[in-house]
């Protein structure tokens, strides 16, 4: 049995009321950015909003995927995927290169931009709270039930469950399943995805995949690049010294 | 000598203008953060910075390598002459990449992070180490130079000793990161446009990485001749502008036959900025190129040759740029344009390499006689051949 949480988000139930955006900011502490949490838009004070599509409401907020690709690219280790799900970020060892923002698959992370010492920010699914055995504070603060906690697998089952159920209802898929090799945070709707503004065309494999293949090949080209080097090296130097020796031997004779 | 430093000329004017620009928003961009200087946002976080002066910067120091590679491994000694400028204009521009970085990273003071806090994962940390190493062997590869001026001959022994192993190291170290600058985009395949993604990114890197050293060759010895004085090795040069109409053409081939296979000509029939963009990048790297350099007549011409070599740079350059920016910029609907101020820091350092270069040149011996008198010897070898 897998220790991994996550969050379903059942957009068919969202009423829009905003409770969880306003949890989001009193745990983390982050400062009011706007006062209709339906206008506002992710930043480095907000981690998680809610959009309003035509009537239909969806929260936008970090995937926290199976195969984190912020992780994956972070050359100082900074983000990490914990056991418990969330995938968190260790502000000590960034060093600001941003190729977590530039690689996210979901373009999530923001930035201070205004700071001397800037930080990246985002959703790390209430991880203190989350690791003390306590839901996240927006399934908490949810009226409507549209955003639950719990085990990842239980989640997954539940999801299929309810598409199941009332197929009437919903679009048949649940988003996070396997986009980008499956994510923590699993979304129900009743319309195609990319009317919600998900990103659709996400390869199911995991995105790190993409770069591994590339440096699986580090070795090979070493190995087979000393040789070649050394050994056309050895060439090529032969090569000249008989041709001076001919040269030279040319230059006797005569 | 006092007075022809004071001496006022149009171009001092521009370096000391261009400076102090420099110099004012570098002191914004440390006291008040990114924001107050680029344009870069939540939905661009890479810029100019990262598209020019680092990824362009480093294309434009493949001259270095692959001189060496020619020189040192295929052991063609007729091109000896142009090896040490070839180091020294990688070895500043390296510098100048890693100064680069410093104004890009978010926490600048936090880089040596990647020494001691590794990710194996990340083609960012893989790029980093290379950097890192190879600068300290570009600085080996030119030490000579500076052990000769002033005639520390014991340490220039041992220095001459482990020579090949360190070119060797060099061309390795270079090999991986030109062709891992393209990897750092493999990871965005539903970000970029179709045209660009490729698996193949890293090894289109590193091919034109490649071309634009041969171009580079050309360009910095046509510089050179011009300020310095001194004759162009015409013959050699030309043979360099022949490879580099080969090789350009093969990378044409390649490219094409990747847009084919993988169904996406049809992109090129959509008229919008990304299909300009590519065309240009294409016209101008490499149809001008092989067009110029592809016949012996304009290959013999100093004027063709440098039109030539400075076709396959810029077009490089376009690449690079295209890459980091415009196959970017439709996802992210940021319309990215750089600012004044990212501008003037990339001119900034622009003009401290080039002046760093021209002192360089000025008190050592880059464009040493030694070398010259070696090269007379092996035209004696080809001749009697």
């Amino acid at each position: 049995m897998s220790t991994q949480k996550g969050l379903l988000f059942d957009s068919t139930m969202c009423v829009g009321c905003g409770e969880c955006y306003r949890a989001c900011k009193t745990t983390n502490k982050l400062p009011e950015t706007n006062s209709d949490p339906l206008k506002d838009h992710l930043s480095c004070s907000t981690y998680t909003v809610i959009e309003d599509h035509q009537g239909k409401y969806t929260r936008k907020l970090c995937m926290h995927c199976a195969e984190p690709t912020c992780a994956s690219v972070c050359p100082v280790g900074a983000l990490t995927k914990t056991s418990e799900g969330p995938v968190v970020y260790d502000e000590n060892k960034c060093i600001g290169c941003r190729y977590c923002m530039q690689a996210c698959p979901h373009s999530i992370p923001r930035y201070e931009w205004t700071s001397n010492n800037p930080r990246v920010r985002k959703c790390i699914m209430c991880h203190e709270r989350v690791k003390a055995g306590m839901q996240t504070a927006c399934a908490e603060a949810c009226p409507a039930g549209a955003t639950i906690f719990g085990n990842l697998d239980e989640l997954k089952a539940e999801a299929l469950k309810r598409i199941k159920e009332s197929p009437s209802t919903y679009y048949p898929h649940v988003y996070g399943m396997k986009e980008g090799g499956g994510t923590n945070v699993l979304v129900l709707a009743s319309t195609p995805f990319d009317q919600l503004g998900f990103v659709t065309n996400l390869p199911d494999e995991a995105l790190p995949n993409f770069t591994k293949r590339a440096l699986e090949k580090i070795p090979t080209v070493v190995s087979a690049g000393t040789v070649f080097l050394g050994g056309m090296y050895w060439l090529t130097k032969r090569k000249n010294e008989i041709a001076k020796e001919n040269a030279q031997a040319k230059e006797r004779k005569n | 000598m006092k007075a022809a430093f004071l001496r006022l000329t149009f171009w001092k004017v521009i370096a000391v203008a261009i400076i102090t620009f420099g110099l004012y928003s570098t002191f914004l961009r440390f006291t008040q953060g990114l924001a107050s200087v680029t344009n870069l946002s939540d939905s661009f976080p890479w810029g100019m910075w990262i598209g020019f002066d680092i990824l362009c910067g480093v294309c434009l120091a493949a001259g270095g390598f692959l001189i060496c590679a020619i020189t040192h491994i295929f052991n063609i000694e007729e091109f000896k002459p142009l090896t040490r400028s070839a180091i020294l204009t990688a070895f500043l521009g390296y510098v100048m990449v890693v100064f680069a970085l410093l104004f890009d990273l978010g926490r600048p003071l936090n880089i040596w992070h990647a020494l001691i806090m590794w990710n194996p994962h990340s083609v960012m940390f893989e790029v980093a180490w290379c950097v890192m190493l190879y600068s300290s062997v570009l600085f080996l590869e030119f030490s000579p130079v500076i052990l000769e001026r002033f005639q520390l001959t014991r340490l220039l022994k041992i220095v001459k000793r482990v020579s090949l192993p360190i070119m060797i190291l060099g061309v390795l170290l270079s090999t991986l990161h030109q062709s891992s600058l393209g990897s750092l985009f493999l990871i965005v395949p539903a970000k970029m446009h179709p045209l660009w993604y490729s698996p193949l990114l890293p090894v289109y890197f590193y091919l034109s990485a490649i071309g634009t050293g041969f171009g580079m060759i050309i360009f910095e010895s046509y510089l050179s001749a011009r300020s310095f004085n001194k004759g162009l090795e015409m013959p050699l040069l030309s043979r360099i502008g022949l490879f580099a109409a080969i090789f350009v053409a093969a990378v044409f081939v390649i490219r094409f036959s990747d847009l084919a296979l993988t169904g996406k000509l049809h992109y090129l029939l959509i008229p919008c900025q990304e299909t300009y963009m590519f065309a240009l990048e294409i016209v101008i790297g490499m149809i001008i190129p092989f067009a110029i350099l592809i016949q012996k007549r304009n290959r013999q011409s100093r004027k063709w040759l440098y039109f030539g070599s400075v076709s396959l740079i810029v077009g490089a350059l376009l690449n690079r740029l295209n890459v980091s920016i415009t196959a970017l910029n439709g996802f992210s609907k940021a319309n990215y344009f750089p600012s004044v101020n990212e501008i003037a820091i990339t001119m900034m350092l622009v003009v401290i390499g080039m002046i760093a270069f021209k002192y360089a040149v000025q008190y050592l011996p880059v464009f040493a006689e030694e070398e010259h008198t070696e090269v007379l010897d092996t035209n004696v070898v080809v001749e009697n051949e």
